[in-house]
């Protein structure tokens, strides 16, 4: 296999992992968050410094990267989480913002905004394949058990969600912690592999491709998610001359899917066999409706 | 008889508005209590105060002999308390058995690990849970619908998915939020002995807000009248409907102060 077609491979992988984030929070939770990026230069950062300042081995790195996520999800969730809907978008959003410039501002550790450079090159196809299993196998896991229900309850009807018992705010910090351990382990895997990460690299544009990712895939839906991730990372692979207007073909995307398609490609259904075998019986059954008619 | 719910002096304002005012009641074990008034006379706010939706000003609500006041209303909902709403809040995008299933999540005394890395211990109980979701669903005649989405319900149907899903956390104490909303006589007349008999077969207390009044004379043991926040009246049908201030509070006269 090239360089190229595997950097592909890995860059669609990792994007995967953090698109998974949020489909759990925004898809699953219906909390939307546009400071992702946020969590995932924490552990971009984390890991990088923890490999190259402490001569930790890889998988320390990766695993600290995502706790420091996690710790910092909990503390900014118990803060925000109470907020209602859009204000609680809005504090995500400041929170990415903050991060980016608190890491540009900590030049001394960080390396400012000239960048953080000399990370080994750790990250390979194997270990992002195998990241990406679990990952998957995580969330569906987790989605298709107690704790999911809850969370598509507080997604559906939250006050209904508290008369049968659950404890919303709980699980509300639950979905929110998970996002951030996703999108940790997406920077600590994305920094091993380019060895050379910035702050601007995890900024707003990067919050919003995550989330819009997700709302194009469809919310409610972990395979939707997982489509849209591998073409939307494809798509400026394959038009390369035109990808610096990656961002308006999101806008785009996102207007045409909203207007045409609400709940998105795949909104509140999976890609199973017989998801598949019900589309191919339409398929036909609609083809001899034609020949009826003709 | 055994008290499971105790009222006692309830009183919540919003700003100036005494939304209800020193109401007291007592519910005995397994009977229907009934909350009747005009509109805006505070019977939801009563609902949403048991339930902890609302913080009341003052005044102490007893379940089963333990102060509920100031609970969460996922605490009081824990507690063996369900509810259904006015304008039904089904998990519109689930299917029928989910909405149950997520109710049962008490029943799945798993932990994240295992459900994470599917260990025995949560296929067991969740094998066990959608039993008994199904089961619950034949009794109140939803196993044909399981599969269907909550939201594309007929409105009856819905209506006996909110009570389902009240069912599936085995609560001891229901409170029904207007059950028989848009239904015709002999629709209502149904709901009275479909109600009935969920009454006794999950040994319930029940306590419930209707505007129809023929479901609320033949089914309560025990009414109580509000009207703007106050009790006017409390007693058995009969006495309810003979008294003085109800007639007027309903069908206008004197002006009743708050």
């Amino acid at each position: 296999m090239s360089g190229y077609v595997e950097g592909v491979i890995i860059l669609i992988g990792i994007n995967i992992i953090a698109v998974l984030g949020v489909s759990i929070l925004t898809g699953f939770t219906r909390l939307f968050s546009f400071g992702n990026a946020g969590f995932m230069a924490i552990g971009a950062y984390t890991s990088a410094i923890l490999t190259t300042k402490f001569n930790m081995p890889f998988i320390i790195s990766l695993l600290g990267g995502m706790f420091v996520a996690a710790l910092i999800s909990l503390a900014l969730g118990k803060l925000t989480l109470g907020l209602k809907g859009d204000y609680f978008l809005i504090t995500t959003l400041g929170f990415g913002e903050c991060t980016r410039v608190l890491i540009e501002f900590l030049d001394p550790i960080t390396g400012g905004a000239r960048g953080y450079a000399g990370i080994p090159q750790k990250t390979t196809l194997f270990i992002v394949l195998i990241s990406v299993v679990l990952a998957i196998t995580v969330a569906r896991n987790l989605l298709n058990s107690k704790y999911g229900r809850n969370l598509k309850a507080i997604r559906e009807q939250e006050i209904a969600a508290d008369a049968v018992g659950i404890d919303t705010a709980r699980f509300k910090q639950l979905s929110f912690t998970v996002s951030a351990v996703y999108a940790g382990w997406a920077g600590a895997l994305f920094a091993h592999y380019y060895m050379f990460i910035t702050p601007v690299m995890f900024n707003l544009d990067k919050s919003s491709e995550l989330t819009i990712t997700v709302v194009i895939g469809g919310l409610g839906s972990l395979t939707g998610s997982i489509i849209a991730t591998t073409v939307l990372t494809l798509l400026p692979e394959v038009l390369r001359s035109v990808a610096n207007y990656r961002m308006l073909f999101y806008g785009i995307a996102v207007v045409l899917i909203i207007t045409l398609r609400p709940n998105g490609l795949m909104g509140y259904k999976e890609l199973s066999a017989s998801w598949i075998k019900n589309l191919l019986l339409q398929i036909r059954r609609m083809f001899r409706c034609r020949k009826e008619v003709a | 008889m055994k008290e499971i719910l105790k009222i006692d002096n309830l009183t919540k304002k919003f700003g100036g508005v005494c939304a209800i005012d020193n109401f007291s009641v007592t519910l005995e074990e397994g009977t229907v209590h009934g909350l009747i008034g005009p509109n805006g006379a505070g019977k939801t706010t009563i609902f949403n105060t048991i339930t902890g939706i609302y913080k009341p000003t003052s005044g102490i609500i007893e379940f089963m002999g333990k102060d509920i006041t100031n609970k969460k209303p996922y605490q009081v909902a824990q507690e063996g308390i369900g509810r259904t709403f006015q304008n039904i809040r089904l998990f519109s995008q689930l299917s029928v058995l989910e909405n149950v299933f997520i109710a049962g999540h008490l029943d799945a005394d798993y932990d994240l690990f295992a459900a994470i890395l599917r260990l025995s211990k949560f296929g067991k109980k969740e094998k066990y849970l959608r039993e008994n979701c199904i089961e619950l669903l034949k009794i109140l005649g939803l196993y044909d619908r399981m599969n269907e989405k909550a939201g594309s319900l007929p409105y009856g149907h819905q209506r006996k998915l909110e009570i389902a899903r009240a069912l599936a956390l085995r609560p001891k104490l229901l409170l029904l939020d207007e059950p028989a909303a848009g239904m015709n006589r002999d629709e209502s007349k149904e709901l009275v002995e479909f109600i009935n008999e969920l009454k006794e077969k999950f040994k319930l207390t029940i306590l419930m807000v209707e505007h129809h009044m023929d479901v609320v004379m033949s089914i309560c043991r025990r009414i109580t009248v509000l009207n703007f926040g106050k009790t006017i009246a409390e007693g058995t049908p009969k006495e309810i409907q003979t008294n003085k201030l109800v007639r007027e509070a309903y069908l206008g006269g004197e002006d009743v102060a708050c």
